[in-house]
């Protein structure tokens, strides 16, 4: 009864976290500056993949898979910010702009200010 | 003393890892640990004043239901047919409480992946986080919902 | 409908879900605008082949896959951190670069 109720929850999350991966990607092509994409690839991704590892912890029914997969959810959680951060920042500081439509920008008003020094 | 507990704690991660709790490859786990640690040392700070379990759960319990919000409210801007209305970015400067290197990342981190909001930079003296935001509403309130939110959040856990 | 026959169907619905994002995100790759979205788009073309991957480890129970799943996420996260160094060394004039080694 356990596994069959796991079985179900696990294809509930895999769909789910399919989903999550192609909004993901929808969201990559969609959206105006290499920022907004971010939130896209960073979050919806990394929502997609965990997901779906869960999916496979929850579906294996096994001791040793599930441990391995929600180690590889924290790797993912705790890799992914960190991967976005340095891409971002690395694409301003080598004279990336955010796109017309962003409203306002408190790193350039910084950035002139170094420059006038 | 803290290093002889990182080895047999990536240790242990290394067997849950691939899977196989036997002696061998507990040393081997055991190996490849000291060798990482040897690698980095002299730049992992101080032991970390990780005392305070039950905050500590309480945080990742929020950061787990942040992150599957913040993940909904994207795909729903992502799907929307008049994506350029819904969008109002913005580089936003939130001023930082926290000091410590390990807190400063870990709320880096935690500011990526909740609603809405990605960690760009940190000015030169560690005073300054600079936020993109996708849907800006209230500069004030995305500022003080960071301070009251996860900064709090982190400064019970470190305290 | 029974547990396995709904773990069988939702696999096949979600590799396909998953293949169109390979390819959405394939489209990224190739019209760029700039180096920085490239990256970005094969970062994210990494997690969804993580996701690709754990979905083949469902649907064919071979569970070896999930140790690729996860060499290949980390893989992915190693290659987006050596491509982001190469963006910010590669915008640096020499000069510049210069005078930031003199600063203390």
């Amino acid at each position: 009864m356990m596994a069959e109720i796991a079985l179900y929850a696990g294809a509930v999350l895999l769909l789910s976290g399919a989903l999550f991966s192609l909004i993901a990607a929808l969201g990559v092509l969609r959206l105006p500056d290499l920022y907004t994409r971010m939130h896209a690839a960073s979050k919806a991704g990394a929502v997609g993949g965990g997901m779906i590892l869960l999916a496979v912890a929850l579906v294996s029914f096994d001791g040793a898979i599930t441990v391995r997969a929600l180690i590889g959810i924290a790797f993912l959680l705790l890799t992914t910010p960190v991967a976005a951060h340095l891409l971002a920042r690395a694409h301003y500081q080598s004279g990336g702009r955010p796109a017309q439509i962003t409203v306002s920008n408190d790193l350039d008003i910084v950035n002139k200010a170094g420059r006038d020094n | 003393m803290n290093f002889a507990l990182l080895t047999i704690v990536l240790a242990l991660l290394w067997a849950a890892l691939t899977g196989s709790f036997s002696g061998p490859n507990l040393l081997l786990g055991a190996v490849i640990a000291l060798a990482a640690l040897l690698l980095l040392r002299g730049r992992i700070g101080q032991p970390s004043g990780l005392r305070r379990v039950l905050p500590a759960v309480l945080l990742a319990v929020v950061f787990l239901y942040e992150l599957l919000l913040s993940a909904i409210k994207v795909a729903l801007v992502v799907m929307a047919p008049n994506l350029r209305a819904q969008l109002r970015p913005a580089i936003v400067a939130v001023p930082l409480t926290v000091k410590s290197d390990l807190e400063i990342t870990l709320l880096a981190n935690l500011i990526t992946l909740t609603p809405g909001t990605l960690s760009i930079d940190v000015s030169d003296d560690k005073s300054v986080l600079y936020v993109h935001v996708l849907m800006l509403e209230d500069r004030a309130k995305l500022i003080s919902g960071i301070a009251e939110g996860f900064e709090k959040r982190i400064m019970a856990v470190f305290a | 409908m029974s547990g396995a026959e709904a773990i069988a169907t939702a696999s096949l619905i979600a590799l396909v879900l998953l293949g169109a994002g390979l390819l959405l995100s394939t489209i990224r790759i190739i019209i760029g605008p700039t180096v920085a979205d490239r990256v970005l788009a094969l970062d994210l073309l990494t997690t969804v082949a993580l996701g690709f991957v754990g979905a083949l480890t469902i649907r064919t129970g071979f569970t070896l896959y999930l140790d690729i799943a996860i060499a290949l996420g980390l893989l992915g996260f190693l290659a987006t951190v050596a491509f982001a160094r190469y963006i910010l060394v590669r915008s640096r004039p020499v000069a510049e670069q210069s005078n930031q080694e003199q600063a203390p």
